[in-house]
């Protein structure tokens, strides 16, 4: 069977449209990466029963309100915990976790960083907007330095974290970068995400266009898009560029991808162990 | 053949270990604190025997996180816990009243403020362990005075979690933690705990947060084809978002509470012990309750006519027991390591009828049954 396209027919299998419409804003990016999500697990033709949703708090952890899996809704930051708990107790299911960058990177970076070292079979997406949206646009950890915030209003004087450099110094085992104007490989990004065998993180780029972009007058909902085609650059084009040409760009793609073992196999040796059947 | 109980020397955190296994815990998430770090070296070597599961997470919110998302599935989980770590599980203690997660956390107590002192007891986490987390919310405490209860008290607690869908706090302490005692253990198969009731309906007509008569909902596992939204907002039966309907929202809170409040006759759990003619009564709990009794018989000895009252479920409140003991008493003496915590709610449950006094011993040295013996003293004398 072809994978289904089909929007309405997606909309209909993977989301509550008695919930919508969707507290985004006009012009948000968070329902581009909620869909690429779907279409995602559509590709890999999942159990719908099987896929857990767990999310944080914040502008990107409300796209669990709107899709049809069974979800937890956390405590602000506390998404992977959570995760990592129903991942462990019952490996079968497929984890999926929607975080914002301050909920992954801030309030939730000690969690985020022990998920990447322990490598279990998570999916984690950071719906990355450069501030806390929902609370009024507050500056963040991905927060550029200079960028304006309601916290900082006269331009952020800290640098800010890369995320999948971060994750991928605390060992995580699949890293990638999507962008919302990138819908295609978002979508191929976070299928490989999923399919991958241990702790993945994809940062999803997507524009906040009513308080970060409004605050940094940077133009309309298109014109934040666009953008993503300046400030980010694929994997295979940053290979020929200097640092100098990279310097404030992000780079979108696969950046980490191998194999470890993985965390629930490896208990599920522990308990071989400790029945006497080890090796 | 007819399995035989084991009767061995134990500590009580061993005890609590062994009560847990007893009792179907197969999730065990941690972080290392002093007095409780038994519990989890226990579980860490015993769950894996019987295909369970052990986690030490990278914090102490992370630990009850993990337990959250573990009891989702359907497994039983428990996390352990002493002072700091206790202040830190405040905010997942929320979440998990909120969305209504059975689990057990062990609090250890030690002498704090903050750090204190971590291998001293106390009884300073009384009205944290009641009211710790933001918002209003129902929750169980149960308190051990000896080796045998927290064996016994963690197997009720378990079975406490899973019959009212909530967190319950086993409310320990160094002492008891700590000490060796006699322990017997029934043969496991004859132990029974409850387990959550899941939902019979289809899975199109599952609510997961209507209350049956007794204000406790069915729990599907995260897995089945119930899929459901456990969701820590305020929200509706079936989950959703209550984003301004505050009658939702208070429908909500007024569950949560009272599915404890008003099913205490069957939570309740209290020790009474020469009452019939007291006119003193010591009202302690925990490893005070040990020096307590000891005051009352010797109090006895001396011809004063003292009684004891022991709530072993500390919260929900006994107040119509504590109130019968006031009907009769003169006065009551609540002897506790705190600056005088659970003898608030003793004061408001005796209404006034018998003067409520206060015992109040800090700094982590154990309350001794002479100086509650002094108290009496004291009392009578001022008659």
């Amino acid at each position: 069977m072809a994978e289904q396209t089909n929007l309405s027919y997606l909309v209909d299998k993977y989301f509550y449209a008695s919930q919508m419409p969707t507290m985004w804003c006009p012009g948000c990016g968070n329902g581009v990466v909620a869909m690429s999500m779907c279409r995602a697990i559509e590709r890999l033709r999942l159990d719908m029963d099987k896929v857990i949703h767990v999310a944080g708090i914040g502008c990107a952890a409300v796209a669990h309100w709107y899709t049809k899996f069974t979800a937890l809704q956390t405590a602000h930051g506390r998404a992977l915990p959570s995760a990592t708990g129903i991942k462990f107790a019952n490996p079968e299911l497929t984890v999926v976790v929607t975080m914002g960058d301050g909920d992954a990177a801030a309030i939730g970076g000690n969690h985020l960083i022990h998920a990447c070292r322990r490598n279990i079979d998570v999916t984690a997406i950071v719906y990355n907007n450069f501030n806390y949206g929902m609370t009024g646009g507050q500056v963040g950890p991905t927060t550029p330095l200079g960028s304006f915030a309601s916290t900082a209003p006269y331009g952020n004087a800290e640098r800010p974290f890369d995320i999948c450099s971060l994750a991928e110094a605390a060992g995580a085992t699949y890293v990638a970068r999507g962008a919302v104007y990138y819908v295609k490989d978002l979508i191929s990004l976070i299928e490989r995400g999923i399919r991958h065998k241990g702790f993945s993180l994809i940062d999803a780029v997507t524009p906040c266009v009513t308080v970060f972009g409004r605050r940094n007058k940077l133009g309309t909902p298109g014109e934040m898009f666009k953008a993503q085609r300046r400030f980010t650059v694929s994997v295979k084009k940053a290979k020929d560029m200097s640092p100098e040409e990279l310097e404030g760009k992000l780079i979108r793609g696969v950046l980490v991808e191998k194999e470890v073992p993985e965390f629930t196999d490896e208990y599920e040796k522990i308990i071989a162990q400790a029945q006497g059947r080890g090796e | 053949m007819m399995s035989k109980a084991r009767i061995t020397l134990m500590k009580g955190n061993e005890a609590c270990a062994e009560g847990a296994i007893a009792a179907g815990v197969r999730f065990f998430a941690g972080y290392p604190i002093t007095p409780s770090n038994e519990i989890a070296t226990i579980m860490a070597q015993r769950l894996p025997q019987l295909g369970g599961k052990f986690i030490q997470m990278e914090d102490e919110i992370g630990s009850l996180g993990a337990a959250i998302g573990a009891a989702l599935t359907g497994v039983k989980a428990m996390d352990a816990t002493s002072g700091p770590g206790f202040s830190l599980k405040m905010e997942n203690l929320g979440l998990a009243a909120m969305v209504e997660v059975p689990l057990v956390l062990i609090n250890v107590q030690r002498v704090g403020p903050s750090i204190g002192m971590a291998t001293s007891p106390a009884q300073g986490d009384v009205m944290q362990a009641r009211y710790g987390s933001h918002g209003d919310y129902g929750i169980i405490v149960v308190s051990p005075s000896s080796v045998q209860e927290m064996f016994d008290l963690t197997i009720k607690a378990v079975d406490f979690s899973e019959k009212y869908r909530v967190p319950v706090i086993l409310l320990a302490d160094q002492v008891v933690g700590h000490m060796r005692e006699r322990l017997v253990m029934p043969p496991h198969e004859e132990i029974e705990t409850a387990y959550r009731t899941e939902p019979s309906v289809t899975p199109d007509a599952y609510l997961p947060y209507r209350g049956d008569e007794r204000g406790v909902s069915p729990m599907a596992k995260f897995g089945s084809p119930y899929r459901w939204y456990a969701n820590s907002s305020s929200h509706g039966e079936e989950s959703f978002q209550a984003t301004s309907d505050y009658a939702i929202s208070e429908k909500l809170i007024q569950r949560l509470t009272n599915k404890i409040e008003k099913n205490k006759k069957e939570i309740t759990e209290v020790r009474e012990e020469f009452l019939d003619d007291a006119e003193i009564v010591i009202v302690a709990y925990g490893c005070t309750a040990r020096s307590a009794r000891g005051a009352v018989l010797k109090a006895r000895e001396e011809g004063i006519k003292a009684g004891f009252f022991r709530p072993i479920v500390l919260w929900p409140v006994p107040n119509e027991e504590i109130g019968q003991v006031a009907d009769k008493a003169q006065a009551i003496i609540v002897p506790e390591m705190n600056m005088g915590q659970y003898v608030h709610p003793v004061r408001e449950a005796a209404c006034g009828k018998a003067e409520v006094v206060s015992l109040s011993k800090v700094g982590g040295l154990a309350i001794s049954s002479n100086e509650i013996l002094e108290k009496i003293r004291e009392v009578v004398k001022s008659g």
